[in-house]
């Protein structure tokens, strides 16, 4: 009961004169309704939130350094690693043969389940093994020993262990060992070096290869346009050949002093040996990041962390995407984003104002805006495939043989790139727009259009003066909601134009600048890839949700901006009383 | 009660007892007929509308008038299904000919409508809205009309100092009087008005009222109205229409006080409508 009768008040003190209960039931009131409402609500809400909270989490202390646990087993086996996470087991008869009556009551006790734990032990060229389970019952001591050093290296992963030796310009430096400063700073330059060796290798002989390549295409375009053998193609070979002579000198040169640094950087080594005592010498430049990881303060694991997460957002990806960084995908999503906005807004747009504001309004329209409906209940997939199929091969491939015939067989636009993958997303996510603009066009007072329309203004005037700019928020919802899902989708992306690395950025130093052709780096790509498609999924769970933490904030960003704008837009333009 | 069945008026039995003004006939809308889909919305409408006068339509509810009033500029072209036969002759053209320039037709026929509907833009910007859309770009032009069409509106005191404000932030009888002053910023002919005072409080009623007699002489008004004591006070003519028909149509103060007809009588004296 929801309220009181109101007989039981009004009859009090004199005889109820009706049967009838006159009264408000539950039912009426809906109250049960209520509680249903809400309780959706509240359900929706934790769901989402209890997502943000795991996503959150997880990716924000992958990057904090943990200690390094030194496991001693009761067979003498040590074993050093990070704890990763631990569970319940049922070991063997084979196993159980092996352990003491005592062990063994209290695993019978159990049910029959025992715990063991995952440490990463790293060193994956002396173990063959990233991970390894360590049964709880196994275990002799644990200790945290200091002086045990968490290596990230360029390549086979982080090493664990301890420093036996530091050589430098081929000079043993035994005091290094132990002076962390003074390593530190012998580090620095060995990176620096690395750097440099890399700049050369990468941007002054890429460029190099760059002129030689447009030399060469030059030439051939010459020999498809002129005809092999003319005068003029003669000419040019002449002249390409000259080039090459000069371009060839100067990559010697390049490559000499890559090669002299190389030497000089195999100079300065680092040897390390593992808790069992293997040893491993390895350049001092190939290190990333090393840190004594249980010796460190709150400063210095603050200080690792702000490392990596620098590392992540500004640097390349490394050992199979499962380290190092993403800003290859961080852009490469920001770009086709944008791209896809500029596409699907406009289009989006003008589709929907044709429809509301001039198509006559019959059963046709009323086809086409079911049809514009039901594309949004397409699987994205198959818009994959049509991407590929029409804009790459059909569209690209005319493309190629108009503008880029000489560089065929190798397709320039004929294949997969982030022009055709904003496409393909834009014509996923225009339905979403027009149906959006349509609802803010039709929102429209028709008092606002008489208005004008009496004015004498055209049709065409009204629509660009009044309407337009009143339906503008509507629209921007649209577009907003647009982005958001074009952001989140990979399935199609994977026919038209992401890969799992690419080596050029849509935007480089080369004319014309903007590449729009080149295959891109995307983030929800790089989540399955590092997720599912790597050589150890143990080691890219971290990684993923790192990741996805990023493209959750990168995408929330972009929609705030754009609500912003939406915001101040409807500020300008929407009056209070209509 | 009179209650009158649609057949017992017949389009040749309006009665005709109009003031004639000095300046003779602006419009004229000969045996004009509308249809919405299959129904008939006006049926033969006979009638002259004088230059220079105030012009009145009245009658009970979904009689046409209205109808009848946005025939004039064509703003029902906007309506899907809509189909008229008949004349509307304004300035020697028939503006339902094929060859007129509907958008210059409307530029000589202001037209305010029942709600106050400025534009969401400044108060300055609303009132040279017509302007704009011609293209007009001399800032000195574009001000004088400002000043003008305000005054001729009796909103240039009340909002001389903040012309570059939001519209959107006027009284409703303001709004109203600033649709006027767009609508005469124009320079139209004729002025259309569709109940321009019934969102409109008696005080804001009343000023708005106050400037259709000062407008009127320089324009041509026509004025629907749901308020009989509006059209008595404001109006020269009145057109007393019922169900699509123009029944009776004079000299307001005959209307009002000596109707030729019973059926008018009754209307105007509340007895039905």
């Amino acid at each position: 009961m929801t309220s009181t009768p109101f007989d039981t008040v009004a009859a009090k003190g004199r005889a109820q004169s009706s049967t009838r209960v006159r009264t408000t039931d539950m039912k009426a009131v809906g109250e049960p309704n209520l509680w249903a409402f809400g309780g959706a609500l509240a359900f929706g809400c934790v769901m989402i939130l209890g997502f943000l909270l795991l996503v959150f989490w997880n990716g924000v202390t992958t990057f904090w350094p943990k200690p390094l646990i030194v496991v001693t087993q009761a067979d003498g086996a040590r074993v050093a690693g990070e704890p990763f996470r631990a569970e319940a087991f049922r070991p063997g008869p084979e196993v159980l043969a092996t352990l003491d009556p005592a062990t063994r009551k209290v695993i019978a006790d159990d049910g029959g389940l025992a715990s063991r734990s995952l440490y990463r032990i790293g060193n994956y060229d002396i173990y063959n093994e990233d991970f390894r389970w360590v049964s709880d019952f196994s275990v002799t001591d644990t200790a945290t020993p200091s002086g045990m050093m968490f290596i990230e290296r360029l390549e086979w992963g982080p090493f664990i262990g301890r420093i036996q030796g530091v050589t430098i310009d081929d000079q043993e430096r035994p005091a290094l060992v132990g002076d962390r400063a003074g390593l530190a700073a012998a580090h620095d330059a060995a990176r620096a070096r690395w750097r440099q060796i890399r700049h050369i290798e990468r941007n002054l002989i890429g460029d190099i290869n760059h002129r030689l390549e447009s030399e060469r295409l030059a030439v051939r375009r010459i020999a498809i346009r002129q005809g092999e053998g003319t005068p003029e193609h003669t000419a040019a070979l002449q002249r390409f050949a000259e080039t090459e002579k000069v371009l060839q000198a100067e990559y010697a040169k390049l490559a000499a002093d890559a090669q002299a640094l190389k030497a000089e950087d195999a100079r300065t080594r680092i040897t390390l040996a593992e808790i069992g005592g293997a040893e491993k010498t390895i350049n001092l430049s190939s290190v990333v990041r090393m840190y004594p990881a249980n010796d460190l303060d709150l400063m210095g694991k603050l200080a690792v962390y702000a490392s990596r997460w620098w590392e992540f957002v500004s640097d390349e990806p490394r050992e199979a995407n499962t380290e190092g960084g993403v800003l290859p995908a961080i852009f490469g999503t920001f770009v086709m984003t944008l791209l896809l906005v500029v596409v699907v807004a406009p289009f989006g747009v003008i589709t929907a104002l044709y429809l509301r504001e001039y198509a006559k309004q019959g059963r046709l329209v009323a086809i086409v805006r079911i049809s514009v409906n039901n594309l949004a209940g397409v699987p994205s997939i198959v818009y994959g495939v049509f991407g590929l199929g029409f804009f790459a091969y059909v569209l690209g491939g005319s493309i190629d043989g108009l503008f880029f015939p000489e560089r065929l067989p190798n397709p320039t636009f004929g294949t997969g790139g982030i022009l055709w993958a904003s496409l393909t997303l834009a014509l996923l996510t225009v339905p979403v727009v027009i149906v959006a603009t349509e609802e803010a066009l039709a929102a429209v007072p028709r008092s606002m259009r008489e208005g004008s329309l009496a004015c004498g203004a055209s049709k065409w005037q009204t629509i660009r003066n009044i309407v337009l700019p009143r339906a503008m928020p509507g629209i921007m919802t649209g577009v907003i909601l647009a982005m958001a899902r074009g952001a989140g989708e990979v399935a199609p992306l994977m026919l038209v134009g992401v890969v799992k690395l690419a080596p050029e950025l849509p935007l480089d130093g080369y004319f014309p600048f903007f590449h729009l052709e080149r295959s891109f780096m995307h983030l929800g790509f790089h989540i399955f890839d590092v997720g599912f498609q790597s050589r150890n999924s143990e080691a890219g769970k971290p990684m993923v949700f790192v990741t996805t933490l990023l493209l959750i904030g990168l995408i929330f960003i972009m929609n705030i901006s754009a609500i912003v704008i939406r915001n101040r837009l409807k500020r300008k333009f929407a009056g209070s009383q209509f | 009660m009179v209650a009158l069945a649609a057949d017992d008026v017949r389009p040749n039995e309006t009665v005709y007892h109009i003031k004639r003004g000095p300046e003779g006939t602006a419009l004229a809308i000969e045996d004009f007929r509308l249809w919405y889909g299959s129904s008939q919305a006006l049926h033969s409408v006979n009638m002259t509308v004088e230059r220079g006068l105030v012009t009145a339509l009245i009658g009970p509810s979904g009689c046409g008038k209205s109808t009848l009033l946005r025939s004039l500029n064509r703003m029902n072209d906007l309506i899907d299904g809509l189909r008229t036969e008949g004349k509307v002759v304004f300035e020697g053209t028939d503006i339902y000919d094929k060859r007129v320039d509907v958008i210059a037709l409307r530029k000589r026929m202001g037209m305010v409508f029942q709600k106050p509907n400025p534009f969401p833009m400044s108060i300055f910007e609303n009132v040279i809205y017509p302007l704009r859309v011609d293209g007009v770009r001399d800032r000195k032009i574009l001000e004088e009309t400002v000043e003008r069409a305000l005054k001729g509106s009796a909103l240039w005191d009340e909002v001389k100092d903040r012309l570059h404000q939001s519209a959107l932030g006027m009284s409703g009888g303001q709004q109203q009087r600033l649709c006027i002053a767009r609508a005469i910023a124009a320079d139209p002919e004729v002025l259309l008005m569709d109940e321009p005072c019934s969102a409109l409080d008696p005080i804001a009623t009343a000023k708005i009222e106050e400037l259709i007699d000062e407008l009127s002489g320089r324009y041509t008004i026509i004025i629907v109205t749901h308020n009989m004591q509006q059209a008595a006070r404001v109006s020269d003519n009145t057109a007393f229409m019922y169900l699509g028909r123009l029944i009776e149509y004079g000299e307001t103060e005959a209307i009002f006080t000596n109707p030729k007809l019973a059926q008018t009588r009754d209307y105007v004296t509340g007895r039905f409508g």
